[in-house]
């Protein structure tokens, strides 16, 4: 029943598409960020791009989803640079840098959100949508946005593996090689941004980061592998997607973010708890049995 | 500008004072972002105590959130030791998930009531004037004025009696323990107040400016100067400035008042990453300069005496080709060198003179 629906309700499908292509993105480009240890960079940039959304429409006055997502993307990318920059030449750790860029750029945006919906304008309406996301607005010609955009990002990420799992894992040895660890840093940084713009729609700017985050933490408990662990993350970004974004279109009142993220936070617990290498429980029983033998 | 204005305004200026008492501290121990994390954190329980208050009530949402807040920090330390999951992530995954159940919450069984999803992001401080304190009957005038002053004096007595130790505790966890009080204590306290604080301020701005008003100010304070002490007094000046500033803005665009002040807390730290004397990205870049012309100008003394006599060689003209410069560089360089005395000119040529060949007898030795 459900299937049958999944496969011709036209509102069910693009809610399922667009939220399983979302997860696989953001599992993959989430590995890389989780693995170099900046977990919290997606939730710097997603929050940046809400100003660009607003601008975006304040400007061209339209709410074509493309339009809106490349004002999204500027200014996150803006808020990546500016992030980048004041960590390189300051003495602002990391940890502040991304503090301020999520905090004054969302801020901002919500000055112009706020500014938008106060003008009584028509059209304004479905802007604060971003900020926890709504599927069931998804439609065909915004998926098909968000399956080219991904395609581009996971392209990028097969091109560039090699140089992308050196600099990940060993960026001394990545730079004594003569790779340009910078412009990779950069690179990657920038790909990131793409996968927050395809979440904008679906998941919101506000928990956006847990999406980057929760499949990559999930997926690590399982294998010590890095293509083991781009496929698992990317499955289960696609799982919870798909999970969440279908009790938020069936029940009503639901935004859609909140939804996705309850269900990948099922998934990262399951995972903590009960993979068979890495899990607490299979661990503790280890050591429980471990302490057996030896007495 | 009206009473009304002067209260929400206040309200604004005692939070911004409060948060950036304690985001100095956050700042220079290079955990800012658990400011983030527990501001989202608390919206669960904010909300349970909303549902057993049966309505908004400002102790046991006071509560409740104090709670979530403690839970929040608990569980991304079990993470983080659990070494299943690194620093960051570890935040990344509690704070978005208490987040989504608060938020769930809210919409599923509150949507149609007092609380909301928009304002859980950035508040109403616009409402400070109309919320009064009651007590037993009688009017006290606007509570917020009157928890934020509570949250504020907190905060000054906490940072005005522990100032050794968290001072010690920030810069020299070593010591700290050396002198015998743990560093870990010092940790849970400052994150226990940090977390009333956040509580405080957020039914007033909601969680971003929280935030906001923690980390920015604090930031901005951290490139202006190298005491404490004075880095303290001026991030609670920017974040008052900005707290007044913003308002200012806010109303001329009629836009929300915690976004303007956000906002406003953006643009110090700006002015102050780029035109700080200190650590300023254009004092940087002139202080880059300066060098590199020091070692030019030191360069062209060595070159000059390796050739002394050597009429080519001396040419202003030749030192481009010689030293790779660019026409413009050289002749900085040449500046450089003749403000200095190191050398001078004689018609188109350079020659070193007696503090210039004492100079290279210096850079020879060492």
């Amino acid at each position: 029943m459900i299937f049958s629906d999944l496969l011709f309700d036209y509102t069910l499908r693009n809610v399922a598409l667009g939220s399983a292509l979302l997860g696989i993105v953001s599992g993959v480009l989430g590995s890389f960020a989780v693995l170099r240890k900046q977990g919290l960079l997606g939730d710097a940039l997603s929050h940046a791009a809400l100003p660009g959304i607003c601008l975006a429409f304040l400007l061209t006055g339209t709410r074509a989803i493309l339009v809106l997502l490349l004002g999204a993307a500027i200014t996150g990318w803006i808020g990546a640079l500016l992030l980048i920059r004041i960590v390189r030449d300051t003495r602002i750790d990391e940890d502040a840098a991304l503090g301020i860029v999520l905090s004054t750029f969302f801020g901002f945006g919500i000055v112009l959100l706020t500014f938008i919906s106060k003008r009584n304008d028509a059209n304004q309406a479905g802007l604060d949508r971003y900020l926890f996301g709504q599927a069931a607005a998804l439609r065909e010609e915004n998926v098909v946005t968000m399956a080219i955009l991904g395609a581009v990002a996971l392209c990028v990420v097969f091109l560039f593996y090699k140089e992308f799992k050196l600099a990940t894992f060993d960026p001394e040895f990545a730079a004594s090689l003569g790779f340009a660890t910078g412009r990779l840093n950069v690179l990657l940084t920038s790909l990131i941004v793409i996968a927050v713009v395809i979440g904008l729609q679906t998941v919101g700017v506000v928990l956006m980061a847990a999406m980057l985050v929760g499949p990559a933490v999930a997926a690590r408990q399982w294998t010590d592998r890095l293509g083991v662990m781009l496929l698992l993350s990317s499955f289960f970004g696609a799982t919870a997607g798909v999970a969440g974004a279908m009790v938020s279109v069936t029940q009503a009142r639901l935004p859609t973010g909140p939804m996705v993220i309850l269900s990948l936070t099922l998934i990262v617990v399951v995972s903590i708890l009960f993979a068979p290498r890495h899990g607490l429980i299979v661990d503790r029983v280890r050591r429980w049995r471990l302490a057996g033998a030896r007495s | 500008m009206t009473t009304s204005d002067l209260i929400v305004v206040g309200t604004g200026v005692l939070i911004a004072s409060a948060c950036a008492l304690l985001g100095v501290f956050l700042v220079l121990r290079r955990m800012a972002m658990m400011a983030d994390a527990i501001s989202h954190a608390i919206l669960p329980g904010i909300v349970v105590g909303y549902w057993l208050a049966h309505g908004p009530d400002l102790l046991s949402g006071f509560l409740g959130a104090a709670a979530a807040g403690i839970i929040c920090v608990a569980a991304v330390e079990a993470l983080q030791s659990s070494r299943r999951v690194g620093g960051q992530a570890a935040i990344g995954i509690v704070f978005p998930a208490m987040f989504a159940f608060g938020t769930f919450l809210v919409s599923r069984f509150f949507a149609d009531v007092h609380l909301d999803t928009d304002a859980v992001l950035y508040g109403n401080i616009e409402f400070a004037a109309q919320d009064y304190l009651v007590v037993g009957g009688t009017v006290f005038g606007p509570q917020p004025l009157y928890v934020m002053g509570a949250m504020l004096l907190m905060n000054l007595l906490f940072v005005g009696i522990f100032f050794k130790e968290l001072k010690i505790a920030t810069f020299d966890p070593g010591l700290a323990a050396a002198l015998g009080f743990s560093p870990v204590a010092i940790h849970y306290a400052l994150m226990t107040v940090m977390s009333i604080t956040t509580v405080g301020a957020f039914s007033a701005v909601g969680a971003i400016l929280v935030v906001a008003l923690m980390i920015v100010p604090a930031a901005t304070a951290y490139l202006l100067t190298d005491r404490l002490s004075t880095m303290i007094g001026l991030a609670v000046l920017a974040g008052a400035l900005s707290a007044i500033t913003g308002f200012v803005l806010a109303v001329a665009l009629n836009a929300s008042v915690a976004g303007a002040i956000a906002s406003m807390t953006g643009v110090y730290f700006g002015l102050a990453l780029l035109f700080s004397p200190l650590h300023g990205l254009v004092a940087r870049a002139r202080r880059l300069r300066r060098q590199q012309l020091r070692l030019a100008a030191e360069s062209l003394v060595i070159h000059l005496a390796n050739h002394e006599g050597d009429e080519a060689e001396s040419a202003v003209a030749h030192l481009s080709e010689e030293l790779r410069w660019s026409a413009d560089f050289a002749q900085r360089a040449v500046r450089t060198a003749e403000r200095q005395g190191l050398i001078e000119r004689q018609g188109s040529h350079l020659i070193l003179t007696a503090s210039g060949r004492s100079a290279v007898r210096t850079l020879r030795s060492t």
